[in-house]
């Protein structure tokens, strides 16, 4: 299938694994992605809370570019990008006035957002349009033995009702439903739902690196090998301030974090340098044995 | 009539034991309460139990409990549907007391201990524009509009209970605390608008510590969204009453916005120090050392790249942003869209002042400070 793909900015910024690994796995699973290079950073909440209609118009236009493209829908890498994007449209689409507002401004580029555009992150695309049983038919490395907590970012499972949520789209239980597909062991550990805390990494270091620590000490506890999340902004907090974390709360972690694409990837049979792992602050090798010797060879 | 079991956390202090799960089958409608199948068993088998309830009709916010992990007002949850989202099929509903309070026995939270004392810090209540007018302030109705949402709290603690920033922070002012001060922030009449929003972001525990998770937000039974009132605080305090915190709260915010207009893509390695004052202030420097473990560690290991951190390499295929941010940003009024107050199109949604668009406008027009007297709130 063809989908019109925001890979967001972190992915391009200091998550470079992320954008790598989905670009290496989409092909393995017949998924062709037309990036939408022209389109810019979706808020992350923060545009929102200087100025609402200023985020609304920049993914507005994101939305337009991509309803441009021969996309069957739109599909993100981030949770963050998920939520921030899904507040904007439930706006737009909420109002006609304010739509023609938005893309009054829009003109001056050519574009315009029409109401219908579908938009989901890849994980839900996984569940959704691939379908669980086709990918794990397609599994070479099955996750045997992987102890594997889901860590969801707060964007992709509230508020429900806007992200939709329900009894038909159980989209909270997805992650868990991956890592069973892929032959995994879920670890249910009290941080699955919760924040990581980056949003105020910048305003609160301590309260927000107190999150982390917790989450990933929880995550030990339930002795889980490594965590998987579809949030780029969550790996940051968990994975690149996991050391600065680990100091705060007094207890080593060493607790692995992969992206959603690294962890589908290597089920898929790809290997660990194909997929950045080796671009990791804590490296999977430590409890990923048959990486290990990849991994070392990728951050060489 | 159905039967329905629940699971529900016991807790005693004067009995000296640990507190422990109990488990119960109550006869009963599916669409009965919570609340009811509790206050059966309670008068039919076991007096002892103790749950705090009221109105029974979710107004007076007294049954605030978590149901199968989720706060709610147990008077407001059917019991099928609670038996429907009960634990990985099992339908058994399992009752708790919130969370972040202390447990005074069973279902019953330690409210005054966090709740009501953090509803305090925010000075709860009106105070008046002087000098007091003859009669009545009169007051747009866009303004009363706009704090509707806030006054809808029940205070039944259900956002404080499961708020994440106040789990690893309890200094944190907390979401039904935030919310109650933006009911007196947007409200025309009260005279001290800059001086609370001064309060609030100077707080190292105030409005920048919300960490935006949405958690309030799921929470609330009555639709408040704490957590858009306090982003609303944040964009009054920022952007309107230019109030530069010791947090970097609104120096991050225009960080932020100023590095997307630049550079289209977030430029993370500017966004840090520009967030502390500048590569070159103090602060910026103070955090870029105690982080410099980890930024070496991902420069050796090419998570993060000199070339990428150092020069802008999305910025000349954005440069046609601003010529469309701009003219959004310079809008002499700020417009926000509450679907709350709004609704959907084709829902007959509470329309604003008539007939007119279904947006509050807001922002750094003059009249925005209202005058008391007659003319008090209008063109807000």
């Amino acid at each position: 299938m063809k989908v019109a793909y925001w890979p967001g900015c972190v992915s391009r910024g200091f998550t470079p694994e992320l954008h790598g690994s989905m670009a290496a796995v989409a092909p393995l699973l017949g998924i062709e992605l037309i990036e939408l290079d022209r389109a810019a950073c979706c808020g992350a909440g923060v545009i929102a809370e200087h100025n609402q209609e200023l985020a609304d118009t920049l993914n507005a236009r994101t939305f337009a570019l991509a309803q441009q493209t021969e996309g069957e829908l739109m599909m993100n890498i981030c949770s963050t990008c998920q939520g921030a994007q899904t507040e904007c449209q439930a706006r737009l689409d909420a109002n006609a006035d304010y739509r023609a507002q938005v893309n009054d401004s829009l003109a001056s580029q050519g574009l315009s957002y029409e109401v219908g555009l579908t938009n989901k992150n890849f994980l839900w695309l996984l569940v959704e349009e691939i379908g669980l049983d086709a990918l794990q038919a397609k599994v070479r490395r099955p996750l045997r033995n992987l102890r594997v907590g889901p860590f969801y970012g707060c964007y992709i499972v509230r508020p429900m009702d806007q992200l939709a949520i329900d009894d038909e789209h159980p989209r909270h239980r997805y992650l868990h439903w991956l890592i069973e597909a892929l032959h995994g062991t879920v670890i249910d550990y009290a941080g699955v739902y919760k924040c990581c805390g980056f949003p105020i990494i910048t305003m609160n270091r301590d309260t927000s690196l107190k999150q982390a620590a917790r989450h990933l000490g929880d995550a030990i506890d339930a002795q889980a090998d490594c965590l998987v999340t579809p949030c780029p902004l969550c790996h940051l907090n968990l994975d690149l301030q996991q050391p600065l974390a680990a100091k705060l709360a007094g207890r080593p972690l060493g607790m692995p974090v992969l992206h959603l694409p690294q962890l589908v990837g290597l089920a898929l049979g790809l290997q660990p340098h194909q997929l950045g792992m080796g671009k990791h602050i804590v490296r999977p090798s430590a409890v990923i044995d048959w990486s290990s010797a990849v991994v070392a060879a990728s951050a060489a | 009539m159905s039967e329905y079991t629940l699971r529900l956390r016991r807790y005693d202090p004067q009995s000296g034991q640990a507190a422990y799960w109990e488990q119960f089958v109550v006869e009963l409608d599916g669409h009965r309460s919570v609340l009811d199948a509790i206050l059966k068993h309670r008068a039919e088998r076991d007096g002892t139990i103790a749950i705090r309830c009221s109105c029974r009709a979710a107004i007076c916010g007294s049954c605030g409990v978590r149901i199968n992990g989720k706060p709610g007002l147990a008077c407001h949850t059917h019991l099928a549907r609670a038996a429907a989202a009960g634990r990985e099929g099992s339908q058994v509903i399992t009752v708790e007391p919130m969370g972040n309070m202390p447990v005074i026995k069973d279902l019953i939270v330690d409210m005054d201990a966090v709740h009501w004392q953090k509803i305090g810090r925010v000075t709860p209540w009106l105070i008046n524009k002087q000098p007091i007018p003859e009669r009545e302030y009169i007051v747009s109705r866009e303004s009363m509009l706009d704090i509707t949402q806030s006054m809808a709290c029940i205070q039944c603690g259900a956002c404080v209970s499961d708020c994440l920033s106040l789990e690893v922070d309890p200094l944190f002012i907390g979401p039904a605390q935030l919310a109650k001060a933006y009911r007196f922030v947007g409200d025309p009449r009260d005279a001290q608008h800059d001086e609370r929003l001064r309060d609030l972001a100077e707080d190292p525990h105030g409005i920048y510590d919300c960490t935006h998770c949405w958690m309030c937000i799921d929470a609330c039974p009555k639709g408040v969204a704490p957590m858009s009132q306090i982003m609303r605080l944040r964009r009054l305090a920022g952007s309107d009453h230019q109030i530069e915190d010791r947090n970097n709260g609104h120096r991050h915010e225009r960080a932020f916005v100023e590095n997307i207009r630049s550079n289209g893509l977030l430029q993370e390695a500017d966004l840090l120090p520009d967030s502390y004052g500048g590569k070159f202030h103090p602060r910026a420097i103070a955090v870029l050392l105690a982080s410099l473990p980890v930024i070496l560690r991902a420069v050796v290991r090419r998570k993060v790249t000199l070339r990428g951190a150092l020069l802008h390499p999305h910025r000349r295929q954005f440069r046609d942003l601003r010529g469309l941010l701009d003219p959004v940003e310079r809008r002499p009024e700020r417009r926000e869209l509450n679907l709350y107050i709004t609704g959907f199109d084709g829902e007959g949604p509470a329309q604003v002042a008539g007939n007119g668009p279904a947006m509050v406008a807001t922002g750094t027009s003059p009249t925005r400070a209202a005058t008391p007297g007659p003319a008090a709130g209008e063109g807000r």
